[in-house]
């Protein structure tokens, strides 16, 4: 995924990228029956990239363009906005041509014929870059009418988001795209993949799981299984962020390094040589991990450092691995402050749409600013845990999930601090 | 209200992004009024409005939604300070102070705010001005640089 990310010399143009044995795997796809990639990308069991990680055969299986008379959607989640998250800019900014190439084989795969890229408003440089992608992938015929003489058409626009998180939920998304405020949709009915983009059946991928695709067209699906493990296959773009020596993007197979070893072998250790004190391993909404905490695997107790880097491990010790964003914090840091800091992004990002959610994160908020202000009340933890244990479970989307969370995990692995702050 | 031609062909390109509903259009013609004009004012509403052929309240909403949007005028550069965790962690917030304090005086060249996750954790603290991203801004006098190239 990354293999020219920073390399001297590539450049983000079309050029470039048929230097380097681009839309192969295009031309290759569109000599294969699509149900044949369908099946291809099944059997590689990639799951997405975007935070859920649901399996993207799966999704794809729901659609069958065979059976519907509706047209099928797809688009392409680039509203990149979970904190610590920072991989599919990288992929859109240095190598834009790879997620086209990714989402036109996708298209192809699915019967697609329209496509949008859902980019956040705040990478205008993105937007532009993937403009002037499309527009030379245009010229070339790998877009547009009658795709290399195949007979097939597909066009995809690029969509600017305007600053709202919410528009990363998929069904927030469409709504979003049919120019509506962002409210998620109920689902059941609503899955986007019977009732999506304008009631129609309609794919939501992420950046990089698009990107995937191409690579799994390359090499098949059965050779794709074989890297990683089991269930957590492929490589994973991961983005540390914080108290580390060297914070940055990397690429690495699933599970073939710890937490430990990303921390301290790749990124360097602790800034200043600090200790580590917790660790959010896949983006804010994950829960927060203790530095000196234990944890359960299937079949086995490890410790932080020693929890693998994949889908399955960071489930079974009941966090996620989510988009990729690692942050770290080491012991200076003040863990009511932290998390403070997360629930105003909550309270300023929830849509509005459900009240436990609109009024909790608003209290939570305001709850942990007094406690960061020297004002907290006795009561303050117990509160903060009962609001945010009211808003997890009873809204439309995760969003609810997601500002709960944080909250709920830091005040059991740091209920000290909190206790501390309340006295 | 003077529309330059360029500007309404553009406005009539975008709209053919999207054939199925034209009211899709409503957030890329925000966009580009925005980056035209600096604002959206009330006679923009009920220009897109008309043009999509939707109420003017089904164009508003999206205004008072969308926090990239603005009712009113700000200062010639937009300077966005990253207020979230990675960028906290890196001092953003005295970087922020530093700059509110810095362009008190000077609120018809630069409006400085806080914005939300920039998506730039690893190399953080994270500011745009306008569209330019500056990364690894960690001290007064480079933040000071940063404004120095909009002076």
């Amino acid at each position: 995924m990354f293999k020219h990310i920073d390399e001297t010399g590539y450049t983000n143009d079309l050029a470039c990228y048929l230097k380097h044995g681009g839309y192969a795997e295009l031309k290759k796809a569109l000599t294969l029956e699509p149900q044949f990639i369908k099946d291809e990308v099944k059997k590689s069991q990639l799951r997405g990239r975007g935070g859920a990680g649901f399996g993207c055969g799966v999704k794809w299986g729901f659609i069958d363009a065979k059976k519907t008379t509706k047209p099928i959607y797809l688009i392409c989640n680039a509203d990149e906005s979970e904190p610590g998250t920072f991989k599919d800019r990288q992929i859109i900014h240095q190598d834009p041509h790879q997620l086209i190439e990714g989402m036109i084989i996708s298209c192809f795969a699915n019967s697609v014929h329209l496509a949008y890229i859902y980019i956040r408003g705040e990478f205008p440089e993105g937007a532009r870059i993937l403009e002037r992608a499309i527009s030379e992938a245009k010229a070339r015929n790998f877009l547009g009418k009658n795709i290399l003489g195949t007979g097939y058409d597909l066009e995809i626009y690029v969509h600017r988001g305007a600053g709202a998180y919410i528009c990363g939920e998929e069904t927030g998304l469409i709504e979003s795209i049919e120019g509506k405020r962002p409210y998620p949709r109920i689902k059941p009915p609503y899955f986007p993949a019977v009732l999506g983009l304008y009631q129609c059946p309609t794919i939501v991928n992420n950046v990089e799981t698009l990107c995937n695709v191409k690579h799994i067209v390359s090499m098949g699906g059965e050779a794709y299984a074989k890297i990683g493990r089991p269930n957590n296959t492929g490589t994973r773009l991961i983005g540390v962020s914080g108290d580390v020596k060297k914070p940055g993007y990397y690429e690495f197979e699933c599970g073939a390094l710890t937490l430990g070893e990303l921390i301290y072998d790749v990124c360097g250790g602790i800034r200043n040589d600090n200790k580590l004190k917790a660790v959010i391993p896949g983006g804010s909404s994950s829960k927060v991990l203790r530095a000196d905490g234990r944890f359960k695997l299937k079949d086995k107790e490890i410790g932080l450092n020693d929890i693998p880097m994949d889908f399955d491990s960071f489930a079974a010790i009941g966090t996620m691995s989510g988009s990729g964003g690692v942050i770290v914090m080491d012991d200076t840091r003040d863990l009511v402050a932290c998390l403070a800091n997360l629930s105003e992004f909550y309270a300023h990002e929830s849509c509005g749409q459900c009240t436990p959610c609109r009024e909790g994160s608003q209290w939570m908020k305001k709850i942990l600013r007094r406690m960061t202000g020297g004002d907290a009340r006795a009561t303050d933890p117990a509160l903060l845990k009962s609001v945010a244990d009211n808003i997890a479970g009873r809204t439309v989307c995760a969003f609810g999930e997601a500002c709960a969370w944080p909250v709920q995990s830091f005040l059991a692995a740091f209920r000290d601090e909190f206790e501390a702050k309340a006295k | 209200m003077n529309l330059t031609p360029e500007f309404e062909k553009k406005l009539d390109e975008t709209i053919t992004h999207y054939p199925v509903s034209k009211r899709s259009a409503a957030l890329p013609l925000l966009h580009l009024w925005q980056e035209e004009h600096g604002f959206i004012s009330d006679e923009a509403v009920e220009f897109i409005a008309t043009k999509l052929e939707v109420q003017p309240i089904h164009i508003l909403e999206l205004v008072t939604f969308y926090p990239m949007f603005r009712r009113a005028p700000i200062g010639k550069h937009h300077v966005k300070v990253c207020r979230t965790l990675s960028c906290a962690l890196g001092g953003s917030h005295a970087i922020h102070e530093f700059l509110k304090k810095l362009t008190a005086a000077d609120g018809d060249k630069f409006t400085v705010e806080f914005v939300e996750c920039l998506a730039n954790c690893g190399s953080g603290p994270t500011l745009m001005v306008n569209d330019d991203l500056y990364s690894n801004v960690n001290t007064e006098e480079q933040a000071q640089a940063v404004l120095n190239k909009y002076s």
